[in-house]
């Protein structure tokens, strides 16, 4: 099974369970891409970047540590080539070792207003899978695309893929056949209660919108999702 | 032969034995008091609730009274271990609440409890007394309204860190009139989850409480009423420490504070607002635990605060008391045990405050009686922590997280071998110890050879090869728990003290270098472990055998494999004809 290493833009791995675990990867001296986050929001970034090449030649050779240890903080395989930006640090699952109702607690005291929910250092959503026997959480502020969180909760929940989305990731609401095929298939769909305490199909809204505004996450089966399609569209209409 | 005492002198005689270890002791002296022992044994103790089943525990001990488990792995608390991955308290609930209607105490930590479990805890306990759920999550305030209304002898309800599903705040109004709770602690609960009127209602009522804290939704001037209704409690824990300063709720604040005499520690203080500080001056005498771990006043604030608190004994507190802070905290609290420090800003890249080791240094040095320590900070020496290491060599805890992984020393750029190594040889009686910054097989070597009363070690991002493991695992007499991620252990060291996963509690490995393999082989050797692979990229064997696999957890138990695990994790089989002897 192949390492399904994410997007083309920055290697995001939201958890070690992406890679090797080669000690040594991702984790020395800092210099890592992520996006021109300021100080303040610093813990934007993934969690470990490992080379492809790596991961595959360990694979093969079953782990040759002292190459890996040699390579480690040297070979990001995208790296912002950008020198004006100071290197942020990459983030490491688990570490420091601060319980997250403490990263939480930090970020409510960081500021007011608006800043505050940059600062704010995590957006821990619970995942539930109708079938499944337990509940999963995701970060979203770990992701930057529908796509990369569609890649993660296929990951933790195999029979789940998130069907005929559109390039973006998001619904095509113009058309409503395709929306209609979706949500009569069999396939599961991913849903999400709002701020407002309403349930939406996964999509409908530009992804930032979404992470600002999702406070969990349900995917269920596409027939039982139609429910929801109109009152995302009403909502959709209403944004506009 | 023994000379023979009747059984209900050496019952009663046994009665004063409560530590668990020595129970454990008594019972191996000879059958008979093994026997005895186990009839009047009245708390049970299980470290690893897949150690042993609930159907063994009750066989051995019929006649117990209170029960403590604990679940998940310690890692668990910063999101190494995958949801799902076990630790459902449901299937102890179910066989007690059959055998055992008699049960008064149940105490959980890290475990999942589902509202089920508590509805048939409410149901099944009639002298149900004690419910402390540390770090536990899975329940809602459905589950709680049922404890509060069914367990009429109820007298500590503590959910300390636990994750509750909010839908409801009445839950508190389920409690009846007769209840008479000695301590209560809903800190965790997010807000909207109480309601005031029921609180204060609660608390007027229970004129045995002790122990009282609050959820950071209780505004600061609701605490003036609630502390009146209370005036005897030793224990409190505020809501949010925020408001507009208003003269006439400062002086009821510093009224009510001052009317209870015994308090004797202090929590809470989410937001604080320093102007709000001195209202708890009156109390700050007698203070012997304060946490300020929420509160994010700066050092001046906090020098003055502690001033105030000669007796303090425990400490809790944020990066923001600086090494200014800390030492004044050296020159005015002597009798300080335990501190812990936390970091304001973990993932922030530059230090924003100014603490370093001169604090830790600081206060090793003026505090004589400091056993246990958590400090975060960003930069360390191996001359500070020898000198730690010589001025307080009664550490029993001393756990040191420098933020940035593998930051040598910043004096002489070298590894912190050395300065651990202090620690592990002049600190006799260290039991847990957490390594931090770089690190190579050496300070293992300092660790095997010298800290032979470690119970629970803690490494990250250290080591260059399986020799390091080595030195731990052969060399540490007393270690009962191990756990390592980001380190380069593989095979070698681990099967070669394969035996010694006997004679401690648990190993947890992620992100190191132990393969498939060798997981298989050690599941297939010792028969008393569980050799648990969890690895969301999917099953292991698909994938070559020499391949690392993501996390292993390794623990012994009695009860052979479990079934109650996730898609995402797998046991390793026992083969009898490999068996070492």
């Amino acid at each position: 099974m192949a390492n399904v290493l994410g997007t083309e833009h920055d290697l995001n791995f939201k958890e070690t369970e992406l890679c090797l675990g080669l000690p040594g990867a991702g984790v020395g001296g800092g210099g890592n891409e992520v996006d021109s986050s300021p100080r303040t929001t610093g813990k934007r970034g993934f969690s470990e970047t490992v080379d492809l090449k790596l991961n595959l030649q360990a694979k093969e050779t079953g782990m040759d540590l002292n190459k890996n240890l040699d390579n480690g903080s040297k070979e990001k395989p995208v790296s912002a080539k950008d020198p004006a930006k100071p290197p942020a640090k990459a983030q490491v699952v688990g570490w420091p070792p601060v319980r997250s109702y403490r990263k939480n607690v930090m970020a409510g005291n960081k500021s007011t207003g608006e800043e505050s929910e940059k600062a704010s250092n995590a957006a821990f959503v619970k995942v539930s899978m109708d079938g499944a026997p337990y509940l999963r959480k995701v970060d979203l502020k770990m992701y930057k695309s529908y796509q990369e969180l569609s890649d993660a909760l296929a990951k933790m929940f195999s029979s789940f893929t998130m069907g005929n989305y559109g390039s973006q990731g998001m619904i095509d609401f113009m058309n409503e056949s395709k929306l209609m095929d979706l949500l009569n298939s069999s396939d599961y769909v991913p849903s999400y209660e709002d701020k407002d305490g309403d349930w939406m199909l996964v999509g409908d809204v530009p992804w930032q919108m979404f992470v600002d505004s999702c406070k969990r996450l349900r995917i269920m089966k596409g027939s039982e999702a139609i429910g929801l399609a109109p009152r995302a569209m009403e909502k959709c209409k209403s944004r506009a | 032969m023994m000379f023979s005492f009747p059984d209900e002198v050496l019952e009663h005689v046994f009665s004063f034995i409560q530590s668990d270890k020595d129970r454990n002791s008594v019972s191996m002296v000879c059958k008979s008091w093994y026997e005895i022992e186990r009839w009047c044994r009245r708390k049970v103790f299980v470290g690893n609730c897949y150690s042993v089943s609930p159907r063994m525990v009750i066989r051995r001990f019929p006649e117990f009274r209170s029960i403590e488990l604990k679940g998940k792995p310690h890692f668990a608390d910063f999101n190494l271990v995958p949801d799902g991955w076990g630790g459902y308290v449901f299937p102890w609930i179910a066989e007690m609440a059959g055998a055992f209607p008699w049960l008064e105490e149940i105490k959980l930590k890290r475990m999942v409890v589902t509202d089920e479990s508590l509805e048939l805890i409410a149901k099944s306990f009639k002298n149900f007394k004690v419910l402390v759920l540390s770090s536990c999550e899975g329940f809602s305030t459905d589950g709680l309204a049922a404890i509060a209304a069914s367990c009429k002898n109820l007298k500590e309800l503590d959910l300390r860190d636990c994750e509750v599903d909010d839908l409801s705040g009445h839950w508190l109004s389920h409690f009846p009139d007769t209840v008479s709770l000695v301590s209560l602690n809903i800190s965790c609960l997010g807000s909207d989850e109480v309601s005031f009127s029921a609180l204060e209602r609660l608390v007027g009522r229970c004129t045995n409480l002790r122990t009282l804290r609050l959820n950071r939704a209780v505004p600061l001037d609701k605490i003036a009423n609630i502390l009146r209704r209370a005036p005897h409690l030793v224990e409190f824990g505020t809501g949010t420490y925020a408001a507009d300063l208003r003269p006439d709720v400062y002086s009821d604040l510093a009224g009510a504070f001052s009317s209870c005499k015994e308090l004797k520690s202090l929590s809470g203080f989410w937001d604080l607002v320093p102007a709000y500080l001195p209202a708890i001056y009156p109390a700050c005498s007698k203070l012997t635990s304060l946490n300020l771990s929420y509160a994010t006043i700066q050092s001046p604030d906090l020098i003055k605060l502690l001033s105030q608190c000669p007796n303090l004994q425990r400490l809790l507190v944020l990066d923001y008391i600086e090494d200014s802070g800390l030492e004044a905290l050296a020159s005015t609290c002597k009798d300080l045990q335990e501190l812990r420090v936390f970091p304001s800003d973990p993932f922030g890249a530059e230090p924003n405050v100014s603490l370093t080791e001169r604090g830790l240094v600081a206060v090793s040095s003026g505090c004589p009686k400091l056993q246990s320590v958590l400090y975060f900070c960003r930069r360390m020496s191996n001359e500070a922590l020898v000198t730690i290491a010589k001025n307080c060599p009664n550490f029993t805890r001393f756990r040191l997280c420098i933020i940035e992984p593998r930051t040598a020393d910043y004096l002489t750029l070298e590894p912190l071998d050395v300065g651990f190594g202090a620690i592990v040889q002049y600190c006799k009686d260290l039991q847990r110890l957490s390594l931090s910054g770089l690190l190579t097989d050496r300070v293992f070597e300092y660790i095997g050879t010298y800290a032979k009363k470690l119970e629970m070690l803690s490494v990250a991002f250290a080591g260059d090869s399986d020799l390091g493991l080595h030195h731990v695992l052969s060399g540490c007499e007393s270690l009962r728990k191990l756990e390592i991620r980001d380190c380069p252990f593989g095979d070698k060291a681990l099967l070669a003290n394969a035996a010694k996963l006997d004679t401690m509690r648990s190993l947890w490995m992620s992100s190191c270098a132990v393969s498939f393999g060798a997981c298989k082989l050690l599941g297939q050797k010792m028969p008393r472990l569980n050799v648990e692979v969890i690895d969301e990229r999917g099953p292991p064997d698909s994938r070559p055998e020499s391949c690392p696999v993501d996390k292993l957890y390794i623990y012994r138990t009695v009860a052979g494999p479990r079934f109650d695990m996730p898609p995402f994790v797998w046991t390793m089989e026992d083969d009898p004809s490999l068996q070492l002897s």
